[in-house]
């Protein structure tokens, strides 16, 4: 079998022009991730300390410990530097571009947490960076927008399509096809052609080393289940990595959107769950699971969360659900969002609207997940507000503030 | 192995090799079909009509895309031919039928993305669609997302039915890759002028001829593209070594533009197609004559 692959997942489908790239960042790879070849480990877990903030906590979470009955920890790695798992990958793949030498970095961004992270490790780096981003993203996340230009990177709005993850990888693809000779493109997810999902996973497996090391000392024991809503994958392969081989249940939580339904005409799937409705395809280099038409066109997806928005995963994340070791599983657009605001009144922690899906299948299905669960809180959430504040208006979430009340000044 | 219908047409002389993007009237699917989802006539009409107002202008091959929803490798101009198709109701099997009707008498080349190809038909990998293709008269296939390490299964599928598989070099390829796609390709080989994507130029690449020159001793015919849309650029390429050309985006231009004083679309794509042709012959003219004995 070839190591590009996952079982009959992932690959190397990209155009002739970025192989030679490929091959040069396989070499990389071998040599100074797996081989730690002029201390790149060592500097790259020295940075990830004392730029990145390293270790995360694993905080026990009493509140919903109490209102589960069960032992709930969570992995906060939402108190990164960033504010996001993403900052693990884009600062080793920052890292490595500077090894191979190559000093501009081109990435893409879905809610703006990888582009904010790429944008940041850059800047920590001293290399040029450039952000492709959905036009619609870019009105949906603002805040990112303005940390990544704050910290020097330029961002290039993507107008194709409905201007969302899809069309900024297919973008950023574009840019790196014109530009390989001087540029690395750092693929923010376990996603894209070999090396990447490997590369990505690895760079993130430390959410999961950290959690088993923790999880012992606090729990004396190993968990039950463990918990990351999944996107593309990359916070979810890096929480599961250390668990795979063990017996934990691990549950990819996707995002239903509005409806598992597909509009097979209109080339709309209301929702983000390729591994729990998607089929076998070919997209952004690699084999995996997509939403996709019967012909192979790919379907524009949906979730309130713009960084779940995206049609395809990773290849290995496929791989581990068509073997059983990963449980897909989905919630919808209105149990995230009510997640979001019980986390936020009853822990103290605004989560990334992502991570709130992982939080309403635990509010769904606590029953079934055993007597200790970790979650991997993969980002904060203020990023989210504006659309949280906008989302929120259409429904009736209980408990939720009405900023036209206010009850202080007694 | 007799010589493919593909290899005739390269053994003719300089080659002119048009690129469509199939469905493509110009126009918007809504407005082309009259609001319609599931008629892409008015697409499939055009299509036909300035495939064959390119081979009376010389086409010696037709390179017809079949649009896929993600074509990572083109730039703007063929990405909105591919979203006027792809709105205006083109399928597979619409595209199929097309290139069954079309009968223009030179090989068509389906070019497109790996996942239309792994997806069609009720069995897995890429047999129904080469098999269909081969029925319909398709005579070869370039699937730029498919490097040489991924196109096994391809590559015997269109061992089995007697179609070419056509390779791209970049400017990037060298060495062992070189050595690794020269001994998959048949057909010809797709001279990438450029890095980048598809889209028409003001000039050549000085890549072009480095990338012609690393592909001296091959003896697979030289098809180059990317960026190519001038008579000029046509003599100059095929002048240093190329045995055919490749263009994409100039026609989709004129497509996109539609009709105008200077005539409708099959006309003036006519016009561009013997521009070009005669670029590509004056090139081949203009050659240094080898010593005679």
């Amino acid at each position: 079998m070839s190591t590009s692959k996952f079982g009959r997942y992932g690959g190397q489908y990209v155009p002739e022009a970025l192989m030679p790239a490929i091959e040069e960042l396989e070499d990389a790879y071998q040599r100074f991730v797996l081989e730690n070849d002029e201390g790149f480990v060592d500097e790259f877990r020295a940075r990830l300390r004392d730029f990145g903030g390293r270790p995360t906590p694993l905080q026990h979470a009493e509140a919903l410990s109490a209102r589960y009955d069960r032992e709930v920890y969570l992995k906060r790695e939402d108190l990164l530097h960033g504010g996001a798992h993403k900052l693990n990958n884009a600062l080793g793949q920052a890292l490595l571009a500077k090894y191979m030498g190559k000093g501009r970095i081109i990435a893409e961004t879905g809610a703006g947490q990888h582009g904010t992270a790429t944008a940041m490790a850059c800047a920590h780096l001293g290399l040029d960076c450039e952000i492709y981003m959905g036009e619609r993203d870019i009105n949906r996340q603002r805040p990112n927008v303005f940390r990544m230009r704050l910290n020097g990177a330029e961002v290039n709005p993507v107008t194709t399509g409905r201007g969302t993850l899809k069309e900024a990888i297919s973008e950023t693809m574009r840019d790196w096809a014109t530009s390989v000779e001087d540029t690395h493109y750092v693929i923010g997810s376990v996603v894209g052609p070999h090396p990447f999902p490997r590369m990505v996973r690895d760079f993130q497996a430390v959410i999961g080393e950290e959690a088993r090391e923790q999880i012992r000392e606090k729990a004396g024991r190993l968990p039950d289940s463990v918990l990351a809503c999944a996107g593309g994958g990359s916070n979810t392969m890096g929480a599961f990595d250390e668990f795979v081989a063990d017996g934990v249940g691990l549950y990819a939580v996707e995002a239903g959107g509005s409806s598992l339904e597909v509009d097979e005409a209109a080339g709309v799937a209301p929702n983000s769950a390729s591994l729990s409705t998607g089929s076998e395809g070919v997209l952004h280099g690699a084999r995996t699971k997509l939403l996709q038409d019967a012909d192979g066109q790919i379907m524009e997806s949906h979730s309130v969360s713009s960084g779940l928005d995206y049609a395809g995963v990773g290849p290995e994340l496929a791989h581990l659900v068509d073997e059983g070791r990963v449980t897909p599983v989905n919630v919808d657009d209105d149990g995230a969002l009510e997640a979001f605001h019980r986390l936020s009144q009853l822990e103290g922690i605004i989560p990334a609207l992502e991570t709130a899906h992982a939080f309403a299948f635990l509010e769904e299905e606590y029953e079934d997940l055993g007597e200790v669960v970790i979650v991997n809180v993969s980002g904060r959430g203020d990023k989210d507000l504006e659309s949280v504040i906008e989302e929120t208006a259409e429904r009736d979430i209980e408990g939720t503030p009405d900023m036209d009340v206010f009850r202080g000044g007694r | 192995m007799s010589p493919s219908r593909i290899d005739e047409a390269l053994a003719e002389g300089p080659a002119f090799i048009p690129y469509l993007a199939a469905g493509d009237s110009g126009v918007s699917g809504s407005e082309a079909t009259g609001g319609s989802e599931d008629v892409p006539s008015s697409g499939v009409e055009s299509t036909k009509e300035y495939v064959r107002a390119l081979v009376r202008g010389g086409a010696d091959i037709v390179e017809l895309g079949l649009p896929f929803s993600e074509p990572i490798a083109e730039g703007s101009t063929i990405q909105n031919a591919i979203v006027r198709s792809l709105s205006g109701g083109m399928t597979p099997d619409v595209y199929f039928d097309l290139v069954e009707d079309l009968d223009v008498g030179v090989p068509i080349v389906c070019m497109t993305y790996y996942n239309l190809i792994y997806r069609y038909g009720d069995e897995e990998g890429p047999e129904p669609f080469v098999r269909r293709a081969a029925e319909v008269g398709i005579d070869g296939f370039v699937v730029p997302d498919l490097p040489a390490e991924e196109a096994d299964p391809l590559r015997e599928a269109c061992d089995t039915y007697r179609l070419d598989l056509i390779f791209i070099v970049a400017p990037t390829t060298r060495g062992e890759r070189l050595r690794r796609i020269m001994s998959q390709v048949s057909g010809y080989v797709y001279v990438q002028a450029r890095l980048g994507t598809t889209g028409a130029r003001a000039d050549v690449s000085d890549q072009t001829d480095t990338s012609l020159g690393r592909l001296e001793e091959w003896d697979v015919p030289k098809a180059v593209g990317f960026g190519i849309s001038e008579r000029e650029h046509a003599e100059r390429i095929v002048a240093g070594g190329a045995d055919g050309i490749i263009v994409g985006s100039a026609l989709v231009d004129i497509v996109a533009e539609g009709e105008t004083d200077e005539g409708t679309v099959a006309e003036r794509l006519e016009r561009k197609a013997r521009e070009l042709k005669e670029g590509a012959l004056a090139g081949a003219e203009s050659r240094p004559q080898p010593e005679r004995p």
